[in-house]
């Protein structure tokens, strides 16, 4: 199985990716290839997962574990298949927060197997308008339990418009990819976030004008 | 065994000779840039020559491309075109300030391609003429309307169409030239006209280039395009125009006036072009309009000056050597 996901990352999803969006990637040596480490990005589209799926290389391809939610992506089984098996999320039970429950335990374990977790720490899909939501501090608690594991700070530009939330058909369209250096943990959560959502908004600043002309006109956030 | 070996002898047989000595002086050239590429670093340590290895690089992998689909025939020449017309296209259609709801405009937009190039492959000369600049014109202004966003409406449905005539309908006539039949084109046939046109439009922006950075000093666009200097294009004019002149007749059947009027034109479209796209680049405050090609950008920066140059070269090999219209 390990071996399919490897082809189907490599040999289909990532032509797919370069053809349908370009997937040009800025800093491509800030990216941590050997986990365990997170990479923490703004969220706007399903295909913000498969640029980030498809941007590693090859050795570093089988650690990947996107973080996604179990609400969203395990109660259909074709679905939970797909996404557990082929994409190889690790579940998170948005639903259960704040009931006591460790809903993060699952992405530590990965992080304490040596997997690299990709995290959005919006929680959910934005409004394709780049403007960042709140950020959720569940990547400071896997960081502060995981202090060696660098954080790398990634923005992704354009994605949102080639599949925005409730759209069904992916337009082609570019979209590029931005790599921070990543973050030390800093000793607490707070300062951990600050940084974070200071590099996200450093990187979107150097990001190509990918937006639609109305978000243009708001100065994009 | 043999068979294969006898079907290869066959095939290298059927290419026009011309072709096979155009391709064997590229790769000379390229040969030649690449071991500049490797020289200059030793010559010259200290300062960073990685960008014209990459950007040499980047022409092997180009004109490999190319040459592999020239030398298979008119049909792969027109699928690396159409390819070549969807990525210049997205890259347009990206950076341009469209709006949210025009996602179905740009997808009907993507579909003009196999669309046309389906024309071309069918030879139905006529109708391509009129596809993109009458039909889709009126149809996509209309269904935008039908979309019902107003506001911006008037600039976005001009942006459609520009990106849609040059990406798609102006680069469509490079790869219909390799249509030509051999008793129109007998010099190299149509993937000679092909190689042709590719060959001046390169060369010319390579020679601005070059004569830029020898001899420039006076800024000739600097609002638009601040590294290009008058001793650049004129010294460019000059180079490709004396290349057309004495290798036109080699793989075209342009001669006479045809010959100098393409001699002439061909460079000052090729710059046409280039400060154009510069224009829009710098009108959406971006360098490159993507970082597909390593060292050159994306493909819109590589094709800019060939969304000028191919109709012009086309319309003007048809009508000095074809009479009004082409072959079909």
């Amino acid at each position: 199985m390990a071996l399919i996901r490897l082809i189907f990352i490599l040999l289909i999803l990532r032509p797919i990716a370069r053809f349908w969006t370009g997937a040009d990637v800025f800093g491509r040596e800030n990216l941590p290839t050997k986990g365990p480490a997170i990479i923490a990005a703004n969220h706007n589209s399903h295909v913000d997962t498969l640029l980030l799926l498809t941007m590693f290389p090859a050795r570093a391809v089988m650690r990947l574990r996107p973080a996604a939610a179990a609400d969203y992506f395990l109660t259909d089984p074709v679905v939970g298949w797909f996404s557990r098996r082929l994409i190889g999320i690790v579940p998170i039970a948005r639903d259960r927060a704040g009931t006591g429950e460790d809903i993060l335990a699952p992405a530590r374990e990965a992080l304490a197997q040596g997997d690299i977790i990709i995290i959005f720490p919006e929680g959910t899909r934005g409004d394709a308008r780049d403007r960042m939501g709140r950020l959720k501090n569940g990547v400071a608690r896997l960081a502060e339990a995981f202090p060696d594991a660098p954080v790398a700070p990634v923005w992704l530009q354009g994605a949102g418009r080639v599949l925005p939330k409730g759209a069904h058909v992916p337009v082609p369209m570019n979209c590029t990819i931005h790599v921070g250096a990543p973050i030390a943990w800093p000793g607490d959560r707070a300062r951990l976030m600050t940084a974070l959502r200071e590099a996200l908004d450093a990187l979107k600043a150097q990001a190509p004008p990918l937006r639609w002309r109305e978000d243009d006109a708001d100065g994009a956030g | 065994m043999s068979d294969v070996i006898a079907a290869a002898l066959r095939f290298a047989e059927a290419v026009p000779a011309p072709l096979v000595w155009g391709l064997g002086a590229v790769l000379a050239m390229l040969t030649a840039g690449a071991l500049a590429a490797l020289v200059l670093p030793r010559l010259r340590p200290g300062v960073d020559h990685g960008d014209l290895r990459r950007r040499v690089n980047s022409w092997w992998v180009m004109a490999a491309l190319l040459a592999a689909a020239l030398l298979a025939g008119w049909r792969a020449t027109l699928l690396l075109f159409a390819v070549i017309s969807f990525l210049a296209l997205r890259e347009f259609l990206s950076l341009a300030p469209i709006r949210r709801e025009d996602r179905l405009i740009v997808l009907l937009a993507y579909l003009t391609i196999p669309a046309s190039y389906a024309l071309l492959a069918a030879d139905r000369y006529g109708l391509y003429l009129v596809f993109i600049p009458v039909w889709v014109f009126l149809a996509a202004p209309f269904l935008m309307a039908c979309i019902g966003q107003i506001r911006g409406y008037l600039p976005t449905a001009a942006l459609f169409h520009w990106a849609m005539m040059t990406c798609v309908y102006n680069l469509g006539f490079a790869a219909y030239l390799s249509r030509a039949p051999a008793d129109h084109a007998p010099q190299a046939g149509g993937a000679g006209l092909v190689f042709f046109l590719l060959l001046a439009t390169e060369a010319n922006d390579v020679a601005q280039y070059v004569w830029g950075k020898l001899i420039g000093r006076r800024k000739i666009v600097p609002k638009v395009s601040p590294n290009k200097t008058w001793e650049g294009f004129i010294g460019g004019w000059a180079t490709t125009a004396a290349l057309i002149w004495f290798a036109g007749p080699l793989f075209t059947p342009l001669h006479g006036v045809g010959l100098a009027m393409v001699a002439a034109l061909l460079p000052l479209a090729g710059f046409a072009g280039d400060v154009t796209m510069s224009a829009i680049k710098r009108d959406l405050g971006v360098k490159d309009t993507s970082a597909l090609i390593p060292g050159h950008g994306g493909v819109l920066d590589r094709v800019d000056s060939l969304t000028f140059t191919a109709p012009l070269f086309f319309h003007l090999t048809v009508y000095f050597c074809f009479g009004e219209t082409p072959w079909p």
